[in-house]
């Protein structure tokens, strides 16, 4: 990943059932560098990020990926991914079933093996989703970021229901990600501590 | 410059102070075309040869039914302006539109059906026309369930726009296959809603009703959107200045 | 890197599906059951004279097959929102209306398909003359896809709602109505011996029409649901 990708919001607003929940948010983020968006539930985080998904259109303000509009980009989809508060894993099939139909969506990078290998689910090749724990999906999530060629990574409470090894993993993940010119977004309630990476706040 | 002009109606507190001072010269319209419309049409029009004083529930049918295809249209129109532009009028407009139509067609189908029994000799006949305006009829109220299915109302919007854009696309075809099932399976007997031709007299009152019932539309419409405006708008600095202003 | 062709996708898409049909097998009955319940309630409600069940077996079969299609169609993204594989097919490369057609051709080949292979029978116990059936199968075959098309607008639009059912039926059988009308009266005209050609051509057209311009209406619907 040596391209460098650029996302900037401008005096982004959102409202929500007559609720105005932020205004006039202004950011950019560069390569290699982790924002994270704190504050307390109801706050927003959520709306924010399905806006800085594209899903959810901005009561006002404009967003850019790489000095286009994210409406008009054609690349933005192609370089970004989200990982919410589902999976966005079909249970009913197998962990490599999973990765190989995200593969056949997007540009592929690392072979599904491998990925399962640095995630820690080597061997569960042809496991059903439905039979690995909670953890193991999440993990399995993380590993078809690391199989596919997404630059942005947007992360919605990526920690929920892992547990202190599990959440090292994935903080390990997100920091060499950043550290080879990836970008991330995160939401997280709790204390995220990224030692070796720029990081960026956001308090809503 | 329509743009412009376009952008500059459909900021809200622009478009509440004109609707405003416009509704009373609306409403006074709206009496003198009925009122007008009323008399000629029952009053001095002559008695149909053939179907007698009956037709004259033509005066509020066959404008009701203009009204109901009409509105379908400004419906999905405004909706389309807002999917497109993002005006939060032409959404509002949108959806205030939608129950007006419905009463509009569900009046045109209760006075068809009325007029369906001296001709007839049964509240209902499954004639082509009467057969659209209940589909059509079932098209408004699946816009009124769907955006009141969906509880941020700005969404609500947009789905009932895309609704509408697929029901107007769909209009014409529907139409035209029920009259085509019509033909098909009715065979020799007449539609007597076809009206070969129609008497001058009978005729300048059937156009005032149909004036008549535009203006009740835009007044019903001004009146729905400002509502609509000021419950969603309610955060906003022009109602409080406004609140001001009536104290 | 190896980046992927909207082909490759269009195909993945529509295996997946199949997979997922094939790993639920068992439901797949559920849609055919429902049009054969549907079929044996009217000989039991109308009586069994056979002249009768003649003449009205194709708008049976054709009403039996429309609240097929509806009643499974409202499964055609609910699993995808749910686990949120929804947001993963929008946020690719390719035209979301693309992937929605590859949906929606999945979903046909699995709920309606199985229809096909069935109709001729539930024709012959409906009495219906082994020319006619051929007919009735080439209306089924060219209108069901127009069916999942349409209904796929209508469940994008309601994805997002906790009770779309009845919802679903008023935004979705007004727009039927002309298929219905084309398909049976193509049957009518064949029972009659007229020539059906041109009903049919009536019905390529919308089915064209369909594969065109829905796919749009349904991609806007899905990212408008994901807000």
């Amino acid at each position: 990943m040596t391209n460098l990708n650029k996302l900037e919001a401008y005096q982004l607003s959102c409202v929500r059932d007559d609720r105005v929940l932020f205004s006039e948010l202004d950011f950019t983020l560069n390569s290699g560098h982790v924002l994270l968006i704190e504050g307390a539930n109801g706050a927003g985080k959520t709306s924010l990020l399905r806006i800085l998904t594209g899903f959810r259109r901005a009561e006002s303000g404009n967003l850019f990926w790489n000095e286009e509009l994210i409406e008009n980009s054609v690349h933005f989809y192609q370089d970004t991914a989200y990982i919410g508060h589902n999976n966005g894993l079909k249970v009913a099939l197998t962990a490599q079933e999973n990765l190989r139909y995200a593969q056949a969506l997007s540009s592929t990078t690392l072979s599904i093996d491998e990925a399962m290998a640095q995630v820690g689910l080597d061997g569960y090749q042809d496991t059903l989703v439905r039979l690995l724990s909670a953890g193991q999906q999440r993990r399995l999530a993380l590993a078809r970021l690391l199989c596919t060629h997404k630059p942005l990574w947007i992360l919605d409470e990526p920690f929920t229901s892992l547990d202190r090894a599990s959440i090292q993993l994935f903080e390990q993940f997100i920091e060499t990600h950043a550290n080879q010119g990836g970008l991330v977004i995160m939401t997280s309630h709790h204390e995220t501590q990224l030692p070796h990476t720029l990081m960026q706040k956001i308090h809503l | 410059m329509f743009m412009r002009f376009i952008y500059k109606f459909s900021s809200p507190p622009y478009f509440y102070a004109i609707s405003g001072k416009m509704l009373p010269w609306l409403t006074a319209l709206f009496l003198v075309l009925l009122g007008y419309g009323l008399y000629g049409g029952l009053v001095t029009a002559p008695a149909d040869y053939q179907q007698g004083d009956s037709f004259r529930i033509i005066y509020v049918h066959v404008p009701a039914a203009w009204m109901s295809m009409f509105i379908y249209v400004v419906m999905a129109i405004s909706g389309g302006i807002g999917l497109i532009w993002r005006i939060k009028l032409a959404e509002i407009v949108s959806i205030s539109s939608a129950s007006v139509g419905a009463s509009f067609t569900f009046l045109a189908l209760v006075t068809g059906s009325l007029w369906g029994k001296p001709m007839w000799g049964t509240w209902w006949v499954w004639d082509a026309r009467l057969t659209s305006e209940l589909l059509l009829l079932f098209l408004y109220l699946g816009v009124i369930g769907l955006y009141s299915g969906i509880e941020d109302k700005r969404t609500a919007s947009r789905a009932v726009a895309i609704l509408a854009l697929v029901g107007v696309v769909n209009i014409p075809i529907i139409h035209y296959s029920v009259e085509w099932w019509n033909t098909l399976h009715q065979g020799a007997t007449v539609t007597k809603l076809d009206k070969p031709s129609i008497h001058i007299d009978m005729l300048i009152p059937l156009l005032f009703m149909a004036g008549a019932f535009k203006v009740y539309y835009l007044i019903a419409l001004l009146l729905r959107s400002r509502n609509e405006l000021l419950e969603r708008e309610q955060n906003a600095k022009w109602i409080d200045e406004l609140l001001e202003e009536v104290k | 890197m190896k980046t992927s062709s909207l082909l490759n996708a269009f195909g993945a898409v529509i295996k997946r599906d199949l997979l997922l049909a094939y790993r639920f097998r068992a439901e797949l009955i559920n849609p055919l059951a429902f049009f054969v319940m549907v079929i044996t309630l009217f000989p039991l409600a109308l009586g069994a004279e056979i002249a009768l069940l003649k003449r009205i077996a194709p708008a049976i079969i054709w009403v039996a097959a429309l609240l097929a299609s509806l009643m499974s169609i409202e499964n055609l993204f609910r699993a995808d929102y749910d686990d949120g594989s929804l947001e993963l097919m929008v946020m690719t490369p390719h035209p979301l209306s693309i992937l929605v057609m590859a949906k929606v051709m999945g979903h046909w080949l699995t709920s309606s398909v199985p229809l096909l292979f069935i109709a001729p029978l539930m024709g012959m116990m409906l009495h219906m003359d082994a020319d006619i059936i051929g007919v009735l199968m080439l209306t089924l075959l060219l209108g069901t896809p127009v069916l999942s098309l349409i209904g796929g607008i209508a469940v994008a639009l309601t994805l997002g709602l906790r009770k779309g059912g009845a919802l679903l039926a008023i935004l979705v059988l007004p727009l039927y109505v002309p298929i219905l009308i084309f398909a049976s009266s193509a049957i009518d005209a064949a029972m009659t011996g007229f020539p059906v050609s041109g009903h049919l051509s009536m019905m390529c057209a919308i089915l064209f029409l369909a594969l065109t311009l829905t796919p749009l209406p349904t991609a806007a619907a899905l990212k408008m649901s994901l807000s």
